[in-house]
């Protein structure tokens, strides 16, 4: 499915939030470090997980990515084009190629909008199709996405979650786009919906081959779409490897105590099990500590761990960890 | 009994209808709430109404008619020959309220136009674009705040009077003094509505339908244009009806401070304005004026609350 050949490439990428104070003169007392220096590649076709528990920054580095955020610092290079420093008419051009799925399907889609005005928007933007060809496009996506073709005129209050979320996918795609960055596009979901949409996700994928960005806390989901998984933690990315390999063999402690947490459908494997708790609270992004961001919660935590940022390096072949202990 | 059996399955023939029939287009839909909306009905027929008098009116009296003056027959009570009565050169009272009516609408549609056109625009690149550009634009309009209004009314008028040239407009010839009126209420009543329409945008700006627009690729111009001011229709139709009346009111005081429309031209405005000292004496010469700003501003402010309604595709009157 996934090839060798890199779709973006994700070099030392930050976003901090300026934190301002004063009424007249404003000036920076701080910042949220959202994202801080993540460094990834994402490949032509696969789908690469990201969890981590609330407020680690997947959703910032999601839309970092794709520049509705602008970055602090770094790159991200979309096949060959470096996007932070793309500008304007040119990054609007290339908006045509990357596209997004929310998490919220409601809030996503314009209440004042009729769904065939929704899922058109991309193609009215760039010019693709037009009149007769531009309906029977949304028809057709329509269709793709298992709605009927006669809501066409319909407002997204007259829909259920999962036909939102469906309406949202369908414009995601109307710009024939090839890589897509779903910002946790079934938390909102019930359980029975949830499976529809991922389901839905990956039929897509291999008929289009589609890239995902797959942000989600839900690590079986991630387990049963993702081809490769990244673990973040308070902004930066703590694991990376492929799906397998991650949940088979976790290094970085944060991404053993995630897994510990995965609930299991059976009671007698759950009681055997040895359960990792953390404790406390993660810090916060404001003033994140020294050294290894994880060192204050850390179980094998060790004196070196407060003093030295570990470094991401490449354990095992394709599988990342930044841990001084690896 | 039989009458209940025969509605009940009328409404399941109806459904099955609707639910054969192509759907409506949302402009369908709309018309069909505000059609169900009595206010709102009642609204547009207090304004036909108005609108049919200060039209049709003309084809009885002449303008002439309307500014012709007999101290003969001074302030005397409504009769059959002069139904609204006259004032207190003579006048027919009731030609004057239809010519007068005529200006007095023109003055309050076009005075809205204006201010809606500056509000909106002041308060939607501010909210939108903010930072530098907001706190200029919003400096901006709270200076025009804090200069009274009446004060600027006045100025404006005095520098602007005399000079644009009088026209003419569907037969009928207006004093450029009619121009200057209108600029000078829309320069005067923006800064509310540029203050609630940025309110809005600073609150849409943030949903995700925006952030899904923009990373479609839509530009900036169309996010305001078709994504953000179509949401804040609202507010925007609720104070342009406030607004219509307030003009009307607004061009009676300058009429009544000198520099408004000029007499012997009459407007709804300075016939109130003229009644003043004739209060108790003679109440016809305020009450007909007055009676026909109140339909007016009410029948407006009645559409303007079907609109709203209509408009909203979430509002709560969805039996359709």
């Amino acid at each position: 499915m996934s090839s060798n050949q890199v779709l973006v490439k994700v070099e030392q990428l930050k976003k901090h939030f300026p934190i301002t104070q004063g009424i007249i003169i404003q000036r920076q007392v701080g910042a949220v470090r959202a994202v801080d220096d993540i460094t990834f590649d994402i490949y032509k076709g696969e789908t690469l997980g990201m969890v981590g528990e609330s407020g680690c920054g997947k959703t910032t580095a999601g839309r970092t990515i794709l520049q509705l955020y602008r970055p602090t610092e770094g790159k991200v290079i979309y096949d060959g084009v470096d996007l932070t420093t793309t500008k304007g008419e040119t990054l609007r051009k290339m908006r045509r190629r990357m596209q997004m799925i929310f998490q919220d399907p409601y809030a996503s889609l314009n209440p004042r909008w009729t769904i065939s005005r929704i899922i058109s928007e991309p193609m009215r933007v760039h010019k693709l199709n037009s009149g007769k060809a531009r309906l029977e496009r949304v028809k057709e996506l329509l269709d793709l996405v298992q709605l009927n073709t006669l809501y066409l005129n319909r407002y997204p209050h007259e829909f259920s979650g999962g036909q939102r979320q469906r309406i949202g996918i369908a414009r995601a795609l109307a710009s024939d786009p090839e890589f897509i960055v779903c910002d946790e596009p079934i938390s909102a979901l019930d359980v029975s919906i949830q499976a529809q949409v991922v389901n839905l996700l990956e039929d897509l994928q291999n008929r289009f081959g589609l890239t995902y960005l797959f942000i989600a806390h839900d690590l079986s989901m991630v387990r049963h779409i993702c081809n490769r998984v990244a673990v973040m933690y308070l902004g930066v990315i703590v694991e990376l490897a492929s799906r397998d390999e991650l949940y088979d063999n976790p290094l970085h402690p944060y991404t053993q105590a995630l897994l510990s947490a995965v609930p299991i459908p059976d009671p007698k494997e759950t009681r055997a099990r040895q359960r990792i708790i953390l404790t406390g609270d993660p810090p916060s992004p404001i003033d994140p500590p020294r050294g290894c961001r994880f060192h204050p919660r850390c179980p094998i935590v060790k004196d070196l761990c407060s003093e030295q940022v570990p470094e991401w390096r490449e354990i095992l072949p394709g599988h990342w960890v930044a841990c001084h202990e690896g | 009994m039989s009458s209940t059996t025969t509605d009940s399955t009328d409404v399941t023939w109806k459904s099955l209808e609707i639910a054969e029939r192509p759907p409506l287009t949302p402009t369908q839909v709309a018309w069909r709430r505000f059609r169900r909306h009595k206010m709102a009905i009642a609204g547009i027929f207090m304004l036909v109404a108005i609108i049919l008098y200060v039209t049709v009116g003309t084809f009885f009296f002449t303008e002439a008619e309307a500014n012709y003056t007999d101290l003969s027959i001074k302030l005397s009570p409504p009769s059959l020959e002069h139904p609204f009565g006259t004032d207190m050169v003579g006048r027919d009272l009731f030609a004057r309220t239809i010519y007068g009516g005529q200006i007095s609408i023109i003055i309050g549609l076009f005075a809205v136009f204006v201010s809606i056109i500056l509000g909106v625009l002041i308060g939607a690149v501010s909210g939108y674009y903010g930072g530098a550009t907001d706190s200029v634009l919003m400096r901006f309009t709270e200076a025009m705040f804090n200069i009274p209004s009446l004060f600027l009314l006045i100025i404006l008028g005095k520098v602007l009077s005399g000079k644009i040239a009088n026209f003419n407009l569907l037969g009928r010839s207006f004093s450029g003094s009619v121009v200057v009126i209108i600029a000078v209420i829309g320069i005067t009543s923006w800064m509310y509505l540029a203050r609630i329409v940025r309110a809005n945008v600073l609150s849409l700006k943030e949903q995700e339908f925006i952030t899904a627009a923009r990373c479609t690729g839509t530009s900036n111009f169309s996010i305001i244009f078709s994504h953000i001011l179509p949401n804040t229709t609202a507010p925007i139709i609720v104070s342009a009806t406030l607004l219509v009346a307030a003009a009307i009111l607004a061009e009676a005081y300058v009429s009544f401070l000198g520099v408004g429309v000029q007499p012997p031209t009459p407007t709804w405005g300075n016939m109130l304005d003229q009644a003043y000292h004739h209060l108790e004496r003679e109440p016809w010469m305020w009450f007909f004026p007055g009676v026909l700003i109140l339909m007016t501003v009410l029948g407006i402010n009645f559409v303007g609350d079907g609109l709203r309604d209509a408009l909203d595709p979430r509002a709560l009157s969805e039996s359709e």
